[in-house]
């Protein structure tokens, strides 16, 4: 067998991998799915649409929010500034993953990013820690395409199913335990407590402003407030040391 | 909402998601940001995710309950300490959605 036949077998290794660890992670994510397509048509967005949302923005709890937001009528501006901060973590997603892509051809690149969400970049960041990377990138393409895949099928069942899913069964409040699920990890420092904390507040204090703008407001002040208190613990830390 | 602006959210929607997954594998090479772009960038995750999801909990029939009846509060704080302790999505709703299926049957 050629050099070549080997390092395509490694790759198909890898993507298959890649499937097989994201399949647990489907668990959460395909109720997540149903409850957006009929969450969507609900907030009188039409099926089409609903799905539109799944295959260009591609990105879950952003796309709850938004289907929230035009239910409420914000204005399109503020729903889009809306899932521009809610997916800012991306950002870290993609600062944590570029030196790993770095050697990548451009077309790898505009692919593995369009895949990037957070089940994603949670398996995909423990795939790079054990190291072998040569073609880690077919791990990452499996763990996402797997995603990806799963999120299309479950939000086409959920517009199929739209209103028969009961509303006595309250399953929209899986998605303020989805946040749960997600913000809890994220609080393991002060600082990071503070910023949540102030956000949380100042988003309740703020409520009444129109198109949800208080919930801009605290998540800007709410990353202000993480950074002051990141520098005030840096300069006790740095007196303490001298 | 009129279906055409609908689309105009979806387009505006995958730029910006877009934008900000390519941003530092394709667009902005790491080096070039400055510290405290990259400092902020962590403190998103809590800040957004909290002002979002406080709400969700305590405000019932537009006014602040954090009384025993706010079903989803009580279901909120249950789904907190399985986050908590078990670090885990999937067992994290399914023990908020148990909690307030319970709570609404009592």
């Amino acid at each position: 067998m050629s050099i070549r036949n080997d390092a395509s077998l490694t790759a198909r290794r890898e993507f298959l991998t890649g499937v097989r660890d994201q399949l647990p992670l489907l668990l959460g994510v395909i109720p997540f799915g149903l409850i957006f397509g009929a969450l969507a048509l609900s907030a009188g967005i039409r099926p089409l649409a609903a799905h539109g949302f799944s295959l260009f923005v591609f990105a879950g709890s952003a796309q709850f929010i938004a289907a929230g937001l035009i239910g409420e009528m914000a204005s399109a501006v503020v729903v889009v500034a809306t899932i521009f901060l809610v997916n800012l973590r991306h950002a870290l997603y993609s600062a944590s993953l570029a030196p790993f892509l770095a050697h990548l051809p451009r077309a790898w690149k505009l692919a593995l990013a369009w895949l990037l969400t957070d089940e994603a970049f949670a398996m995909a960041s423990t795939r790079y820690r054990r190291g072998n990377l040569q073609n880690a990138h077919w791990y990452t393409l499996g763990t996402g395409l797997t995603l990806w895949a799963a999120w299309q099928v479950s939000t086409v069942v959920g517009i199929a199913l739209g209103t028969s899913l009961p509303p006595s069964l309250s399953l929209d409040f899986a998605l303020p335990l989805t946040f749960l699920a997600l913000v809890v990890p994220t609080l393991v420092s002060r600082p990071a407590l503070a910023a949540a904390l102030v956000a949380g507040i100042l988003a309740l204090l703020l409520r009444s402003f129109p198109f949800r703008l208080g919930l801009l407001i605290a998540a800007i002040v709410g990353v202000g407030i993480g950074l002051w208190a990141e520098s005030v613990a840096r300069t006790r830390g740095r007196s303490r040391d001298g | 909402m009129a279906e055409a602006t609908v689309w105009l959210i979806i387009l505006g929607g995958m730029v910006v998601t877009y934008l900000t997954r390519l941003s530092f594998i394709l667009l902005v090479p790491p080096e070039r940001v400055t510290r405290v772009f990259h400092r902020g960038l962590k403190y998103i995750p809590p800040a957004v995710l909290t002002a979002i999801l406080l709400p969700e909990l305590v405000i019932r029939n537009g006014a602040l309950d954090f009384s025993f009846s706010n079903h989803r509060l009580v279901a909120g704080l249950v789904a907190a300490l399985v986050a908590w302790r078990l670090r885990n999505t999937w067992l994290t709703i399914a023990a908020g959605m148990v909690a307030l299926w319970l709570l609404m049957s009592l």
